[in-house]
């Protein structure tokens, strides 16, 4: 499907003392879920959006598959690219249905192409198509706003998938639903998965890899594991050790065991 | 009330062209509002400008700009509906200019993000959600031209005023209150309509 490139990337906003991006390079492999986690300010919605072309680059290049996104139309990047926020952001004037329909119908599929999909989506999302199509986002929970969210994001499927704290937002419990519910979609759908968060226990339960951030440069691209085991800088080692390891060990392996599953 | 009673089709046909006037007043002032607002919403440095300039014309009282507008114009229909036109501005355009600002910007995050086009964003987006506000402003402004629109029986022998200003001079009461009364009677007419049709388009 799709790898992302991050090759010095640098972003500069305008009448900023200082880069809120320094020179950030690393690789999203294929189908791999990659979490972007450090305190908030540090760069990481920033570099999200370089992706998709809603930050524009001072230095670097960002690739998907190997084009310089740069190159690309920016509406058709965009149309190509789940995007998930933490605001969720579903349009208000619509019903749920026509908000998953979005992108589907900018790519001008068909009305029954579209209507179908918006019902298998729902359905995987574990929202049931009859009670959930005609309503308006207002009628919905945090957590069922959310998930409509993410479905939009992936109803035209998306060569990647960006995700800016999505879960952010909803309690505790739902967010741990979400999360799960996330991993099975990604495995399932094999969507290269980009995903910021500022929260640890987040971070080690859904990444492949974690591009740990700090004041807009990265400090270490690692498997959880290794960030235990091989923190690069003083900065990591804290960083992984605040909080209850314990925890995060056992969620790391719970993780690893929906990820056999789902295979 | 008796002129009412004896005279209905005199005060009825008034009372039309008093609508005519007001709603083609209404529909040009839009033409030009709906695009100056557009614009200014999309200028945050240039909008306070472009609004204060509006509003001081606002501000102006009504009589002392139709008398520079009877010397531009003549007598008749076109000064009364210039003011009108003029007078509707600012309150449409800042109306305009509030409603897309108060667009969620989540909403527009997610509509550019998921790669519409800045006229989709506009159109599919920003427009329907800053209808309810826009409707609003198309109330207000419609009030206040039924209002201003009674000159234009002064300076045109058009709609209502016509009975308040011939009232004026024949020395008629009745035929002054015929006019107030029903102009008054057409404005919360019209306040009660557009109120529904914004309750309509309201999303949240
Ligand atoms: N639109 C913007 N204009 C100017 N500065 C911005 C803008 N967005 C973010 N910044 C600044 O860039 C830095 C990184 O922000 P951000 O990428 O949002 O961090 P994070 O997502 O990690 O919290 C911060 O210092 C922030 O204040
Ligand atoms: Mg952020």
């Amino acid at each position: 499907m799709s790898s992302i490139t991050f090759d010095g990337v640098t972003v500069r906003y305008p009448g900023a003392e200082s880069d809120a991006v320094e020179n950030v390079s690393f690789e999203c492999d294929d189908g791999e879920l990659v979490v972007l986690l450090g305190p908030s300010g540090c760069g990481k919605s920033t570099l999200l959006r370089t992706v998709n072309r809603l930050v524009p680059l001072a230095a670097g290049r960002v690739r998907i598959d190997g084009n310089d996104v740069n190159a690309l139309d920016a509406v058709e990047l965009r149309r190509s690219v789940g995007y998930v926020i933490q605001a969720v952001g579903l349009f208000a004037h619509m019903t749920v249905a026509q908000n998953v329909a979005v992108v589907p119908s900018l790519r001008g599929w068909s009305r029954d192409e579209t209507a179908r999909r918006v019902d298998e989506l729902l359905r995987m999302i574990g929202l049931d198509p009859a009670a959930y199509r005609d309503r308006r986002p207002s009628r919905l929970s945090g957590g069922e706003a959310q998930r409509v969210g993410v479905a939009r994001a992936i109803a035209a499927r998306p060569r990647a998938l960006l995700m800016d704290e999505p879960f952010g937002a909803v309690d505790a419990i739902v967010r741990t639903a979400l999360q799960r519910e996330l991993v099975r979609i990604v495995a399932e759908l094999h969507t290269t998965t980009l995903f910021v968060t500022h929260d640890m226990d987040e971070a080690f339960r859904l990444a492949d890899r974690i591009v740990v951030m700090r004041s807009g440069r990265v400090e270490q691209v690692a498997r959880p594991q290794e960030l235990f085991e091989r923190p690069a800088t003083e900065y990591v080692r804290d960083l992984v050790h605040a909080g209850d390891d314990v925890y995060r060990r056992y969620f790391m392996r719970g993780r690893a065991l929906l990820r056999g599953l789902a295979e | 009330m008796s002129y009412l009673a004896s005279h209905p089709l005199r005060v009825a046909t008034l009372l039309g062209g008093h609508v005519e006037i007001v709603a083609v007043a209404l529909a040009v002032a839009l033409l030009i509002a709906v695009p100056l607002g557009l614009f200014a919403a999309r200028r945050p440095r240039l909008s306070p400008w472009l609004l204060g300039t509006l509003g001081a014309i606002y501000t102006i009282p009504s009589l002392a700009l139709l008398a520079v507008l009877v010397r531009a114009f003549g007598l008749g229909f076109a000064p009364i509906f210039v003011a009108l036109v003029v007078y509707a501005q600012f309150m449409l355009a800042r109306n305009v200019v509030a409603g897309i600002a108060g667009v969620d910007p989540a909403q527009v995050d997610a509509a550019r993000g998921l790669g519409m086009s800045p006229l989709q964003v506009l159109l599919r987006v920003e427009f329907p959600q800053a209808l309810p506000v826009m409707i609003g402003g198309v109330r207000i402004a419609a009030i206040a031209m039924i209002a201003i629109a009674t000159l234009g029986g002064y300076v045109g022998g058009v709609g209502l005023g016509v009975l308040i200003f011939n009232g004026l001079t024949l020395h008629q009461p009745q035929m002054i209150v015929a006019g107030s009364v029903t102009a008054s009677a057409l404005a919360v007419a019209v306040d009660a309509l557009l109120r529904l049709v914004e309750r309509r388009f309201a999303t949240a």
